[in-house]
């Protein structure tokens, strides 16, 4: 199972955080600290992307990380997961993040987390690996973003004809 | 879709964020962050906001929570931003009650009724932002409430939904199994699906179901087994290729079911053995995936029952992610060959130059990685060079967490393989020394105790040695600055206990160190007792020996200031001291007898020597006692207690109504004071011993009696210093040679496993250019043999290669016999065995001299028992009872299959191949043999044509995606 999944820039800013086990906000931020304090900042090049993560996330977890540009992609999970496919779902992550962003970096992220949420809850759902297809989460994500404009605009549009109207 | 279009923030937020981004101190943030909350706070309060101002205030709470601000005051409005109709608002809603609420917040009650009717809803998007709420929202008591409706949408007509509702019903199942039981059925069902993507979902539940329990599920091997080498053969819609692989995931997801599945079943494995294979064979292992794959089949391969054929392909594999540069592969292959060597214990031996190179690498997961393999591979004959690599890297390193673990298994190593008592104090010593308390209490304890009991020898003389080297170099260590507290405790017990034992220090110098140690702590109350009961101790010996105790100066003051300070412990400590002082001779060896810490102290538990006294007072008429189980109305009231604490426990919601106040007595079990004299003041209680010692202490205690009590002990130590992957049934002899027996039987598996590990390190392969520093650690690691250029070709018998190399091993050997002969007691040993030394010190000598027979087998035919001779192969051990259990239902495993599976089928004709085949292959029963057979055959137009013909006869149109099936039936 995945414990959790952050997301933080190179100064350890966290951008996305989310916990598949409820941690208390004081502890997520302890958590994420202790994430990038205790491993990201220090990790040398050229090493493993796997980190053995049961000093901060109790036994038997694992914590796999993936620096693209300014951003620490960082997924924690147990060992009923494969090490190396935790990597892939990262890239799978991240390029459907491109794919919706088009070129995606680090400012798309901070503006526009909860769409960031949303392309993650397509993939991981309470902790379980649901969709490894980029084009699938894509189009489920699209469908989403499509649907909510037409009911944003079936709010708006009465409004401005009553508006309209009274005038 | 730009970086701000359709979810455009305002110009706040941006400002918001940019200034959080340029500020230069977290106070500034903090700062900042503060004042954005109070406008939050003020803003959000406000009347008629505007729904779409709303969601940005609501996104721009969830912004402030990530960076660890309280945003509470805004869950309500969160809350209420679920109850919209608007499907964009409703997901913002959704999104940040997630965040913000844990399933067992009192604002929950709130959203459960909107969830129940979002899970109705037309549009399967709020349906699927409702089943995402529920998997992070719904706790115990609400799943009742949701479970219908989830259920109901397994049968939806969007896959999307059909996924996230077995998502949302294995949440359920992760949080209260029971309340899901009865639809367990539903994921097998859902394994059909005629979706990919809901089949593949459907694995993480079984997964999870299986790992519970195996043999509910053993009918599933075939279709697991079915569905991966569709998956293999490229069956699915390309669609489901990632980085040109077929479904990596769910093949990943399979192969870890099928290693459960596997294990210790050597029937279902044989049916895993084609598929794995053919994995093996076609996989890529260029991509990162592609190698993940392989290295599950690995996994699956190492767990389930051996193939020598998958063992090679398995150990190839390994070899090319030992030998790549990229430190993820290396990782992996560390890890890889960790599980192999549990199967093949030789394989080892072949990459040994490869665990170095990973152990001197700068990167730590994978040095870690590398001790855990080491730490499996330990044996007497590397032991000291593993120990102490592993207690360099623990000083190196200022991670609190892991120095505990390497060195608590720095211990457990020392304890089982040290090959001397000296190395084994001097290797405890270090490790107190730079972990200190760190140190779980227990290794401490098991110190003392080691120290106290010796190493179960009856030889007095060799335990005198150990004591008086211990108390030599803890005397030496004294001197050093800052020792941790733990070590001090040990320190001063030891001193007490054995300080004066060889009369070659005297009790006032020893005191004087006591003496010191407490001074120079006067905050550590802890080793403060230590140190004063260790004085004790000292004075009452001299005492029994009949001389006279002079207090040193020093240490007179030292008991006038404890019997005035703050801790009552201490100050009882010193009075009891001073009492001891007063007494003669004959009373203070009663109280404090020499060397009989490890006597068992006989507690009467039932009080009898009270007896006469109790009937007194009855006849005077005192109230008789009533058992505590008696006093019903006490009980009851305990009752309501521990409901009561169940309750709060349980915090959420009560459905039904609040009882009467209770009264609030507080009930005390009497306390059962053992009025038992105490030898021993330091607080070492038979409860912080290891489980595994209680246990065995208490189980001889059931066959034996008192009077071996202290040998019995012994045995239970004696079980630690075994090997604890080969745990044997104590043979249950006659209770005078119990514990020889099990001694032997010990020694005889510690013999086995290293002997044959021994061996197999032997025959090495040259290895070109290699520095001598690394050859001279893979020689002290892999068996010593490294080095030497002749290398004898692999298929030599060990023992040979053993014999002809007799130069490297023959340092040890000699080392190996003084040792025996100087601390290994002869023991009466019903057998012409090694003798029982527990440091496994005789053995290496025992292989290497008379290498045709083997000691294990002649102890094998002396024992008995036939579970010794299945640790020979350590694969088939666990394998005996589960083969028997899978003939019994063997035959009617395929029925099960097709039964489950064709049931179902026919609702849905219209099915993927995938499950059409693998129903077809269970319908046709009998001739599914053949039929698998020729399937796997690949590429033939016959076997395609029949393929085709048996899909259409089952109405189902082959897919585009199938290119090979249309080539096979072009061709």
């Amino acid at each position: 199972m995945i414990r959790a999944v952050m997301v933080m820039n190179t100064q350890g800013k966290p951008r996305l955080a989310k916990f598949y086990d409820f941690q208390p906000p004081e502890k997520q931020q302890e958590l994420i600290r202790s994430v990038y304090g205790g491993f990201l900042c220090s990790r040398a090049e050229n090493v493993s992307n796997f980190v053995q993560a049961d000093a901060i996330f109790g036994p038997d977890t694992l914590m796999v990380y993936k620096h693209y540009a300014t951003l620490y992609f960082v997924f924690v999970f147990d060992s009923s997961e494969n090490e190396l496919a935790m990597l892939d779902l990262i890239q799978v992550f991240v390029e459907t993040l491109d794919k919706c962003f088009k070129n995606v970096c680090e400012l798309d992220i901070v503006f526009n987390f909860s769409k960031m949420h949303t392309i993650l809850d397509e993939i991981i759902f309470g902790g379980q690996v649901l969709e490894t297809i980029s084009a699938e989460v894509m189009k489920a994500v699209d469908e989403i973003t499509k649907l909510e404009k037409a009911s944003n605009a079936v709010t708006l549009v009465p409004k401005s004809v009553s508006g309209w109207q009274s005038r | 879709m730009g970086s701000q279009g359709g979810w455009g923030q305002s110009k706040e937020f941006l400002d918001l964020v940019k200034s959080i981004g340029e500020a230069r101190s977290k106070a500034e943030e903090d700062r900042i962050v503060l004042n954005e909350i109070e406008m939050l706070k003020r803003r959000i309060n406000e009347p008629d906001i505007p729904k779409k101002k709303m969601k940005e205030y609501i996104i721009r709470l969830v912004y402030v929570e990530m960076l660890g601000h309280d945003a509470s005051f805004g869950y309500i409005h969160a809350v209420k931003m679920t109850h919209d109709d608007s499907l964009l608002l409703k997901r913002t809603g959704y999104l940040a009650v997630t965040l913000f609420l844990n399933e067992d917040h009192d604002l929950i009650i709130l959203i459960v009724n909107t969830i129940q009717k979002d899970l109705k809803s037309d549009n399967y998007l709020v349906v699927c932002a409702a089943l995402t709420a529920v998997c992070k929202l719904i706790n115990e008591e609400t799943i009742p409430a949701v479970l219908p409706q989830v259920v109901e949408l397994l049968g939806h007509q969007k896959e999307a939904v059909r996924k996230k509702a077995i998502m949302a019903l294995h949440r359920f199942y992760q949080r209260s199994p029971s309340s899901v039981t009865h639809l367990i059925s539903n994921f097998r069902k859902r394994l059909c699906d005629n979706d990919p993507g809901v089949m593949g979902a459907t694995l993480c539940p079984l997964f999870d179901l299986i790992s519970a329990d195996v043999d509910s599920y053993k009918d599933l091997v075939t279709s697991f087994v079915s569905i991966l080498k569709q998956v293999a053969e490229r069956r699915l819609p390309k669609s489901y290729d990632y980085h040109q692989m077929p479904a990596p995931f769910i093949q990943i997801r399979l192969l870890k079911i099928l290693a459960l599945l596997g294990s210790g079943d050597k029937q279902a494995s044989e049916h895993m053995y084609t598929v794995l294979g053919d994995i093996f064979r076609k996989c890529d292992s260029s991509s990162n995936i592609g190698n993940a794959v392989l290295y599950e089949c690995i996994c699956c391969v190492s767990s389930i029952h051996p193939s020598p054929k998958l063992l090679d392909s398995a150990a190839e594999v390994t070899s090319r992610f030992l030998k790549s540069d990229n430190h993820n592969l290396k990782y992996l292959g560390i890890d890889a060959l960790r599980r192999l060597m549990k199967v093949n214990p030789d394989i080892a031996e072949e990459h040994q130059l490869a665990v170095i190179d990973c152990l001197e690498d700068p990167d730590d997961t994978l040095k870690r990685k590398t001790f855990e393999l080491l730490f499996k591979m330990t044996k007497s004959t590397n032991v000291e060079v593993i120990v102490d690599r592993m207690i360099d890297y623990m000083i190196s390193i200022n991670d609190n967490h892991y120095k505990t673990e390497i060195a608590s298994r720095c211990v457990e190593l020392a304890e089982q393989f040290a090959p001397s008592n000296h190395w084994f104090i001097q290797t405890m010593n270090k490790v107190f020394e730079h972990a200190g308390d760190l140190v779980n209490v227990k290794v401490a304890h098991n110190l003392m105790r080691l120290i106290a009991e010796g190493f179960g020898d009856d030889d007095e003389g060799t335990d005198n040695q150990l004591r008086s080297s211990a108390v030599e170099s803890y005397l030496r260590i004294l001197s050093e600055p800052k020792l941790p507290s733990m070590f001090l405790q040990v320190i001063c017990w030891v001193l007490g206990e054995y300080g004066t034992a060889d009369g070659k220090f005297s009790a006032s110098y020893i005191t004087g160190k006591l003496c010191d140690v407490a001074e120079a702590h006067p905050s550590d109350d802890i080793v403060k007792a230590y140190a004063v009961t260790a004085i004790m101790k000292i004075c009452a010996f001299e005492i029994a020996a009949g001389r006279k105790v002079e207090l040193l100066p020093e240490c007179q003051s030292l008991i006038d200031e404890l019997s005035a300070s703050h801790s009552t412990d201490l100050q009882q400590r010193a009075y009891e001291l001073q009492a001891v002082l007063g007494l003669d001779g004959h009373a203070v060896e009663s109280i404090m007898p020499a060397d009989a810490s490890c006597e068992d102290i006989e507690v009467d538990k039932s009080l009898s020597f009270l007896n006469s006294y109790v009937q007194q007072s009855l006849e005077k008429g005192a109230q008789p006692y009533i058992p505590e189980n008696e006093r019903s109305g006490i009980l009851n009231i305990s009752n309501f207690r521990n409901q009561d604490q169940h309750e709060s426990s349980a915090h959420g919601l009560r459905f039904e109504a609040y009882e009467l106040p209770k009264p609030s007595i507080t009930l005390r079990t009497p306390a059962p004071a053992p009025a038992v004299s105490s030898t021993e003041l330091v607080p070492i209680s038979e409860p912080t011993y290891p489980k595994e010692t209680n246990q065995a202490a208490k189980l001889s205690t059931v066959t034996d009696t008192g009077a071996t009590e202290l040998k019995l002990r012994l045995e239970g130590v004696q079980k630690k210093w075994g090997k604890p992957t080969y745990s044997t049934p104590v043979p249950s002899t006659s209770s005078s040679n119990l514990k020889t027996t099990n001694g032997v039987n010990q020694l005889g598996q510690a013999t086995l496993s290293s002997h044959s590990r021994d061996v197999s390190y032997d025959s090495k392969r040259p290895q070109a250019e290699i520095s001598p520093e690394k050859q001279k650690l893979a020689a002290s690691l892999f068996g010593g043999s490294s080095s030497k250029p002749d290398k004898k070709p692999q298929s030599t018998s060990h023992k040979t290669s053993r014999l002809g190399n007799p130069a490297s091993e023959k340092p040890q050997v000699a080392t190996a016999s003084a040792a025996t002969t100087e601390l290994a007691p002869q023991k009466t040993a019903p057998v012409q065995t090694p003798p029982p030394d527990l440091l496994d010190l005789g053995e290496p000598t025992v292989g290497d001299t008379i290498p045709s027979i083997d000691p294990f087998k002649q102890l094998e035919g002396l024992l008995g028992p036939p579970d010794v001779s299945s640790s020979t192969n350590s694969g088939t051990v666990s394998v005996t009872q589960p083969p028997d259990l899978m003939a019994l239902y063997g035959d009617s495993s395929l029925s099960g299959v097709s039964s489950s599976i064709s049931n179902l089928v026919p609702t849905n004709l219209d099915s993927m191949n995938l499950v059409s085949s693998s129903s077809s292959a269970a319908d046709h029963g009998g001739s599914k043999v053949a039929l698998s057979a020729s399937l796997k055959k690949g590429p033939n137009p016959q076997d395609s044509l029949e393929k085709d013909s048996l899909a259409r006869q089952l109405g189902v149109t082959p897919s585009i995606q199938n290119p090979n099936l249309f080539r096979d039936l072009l061709g």
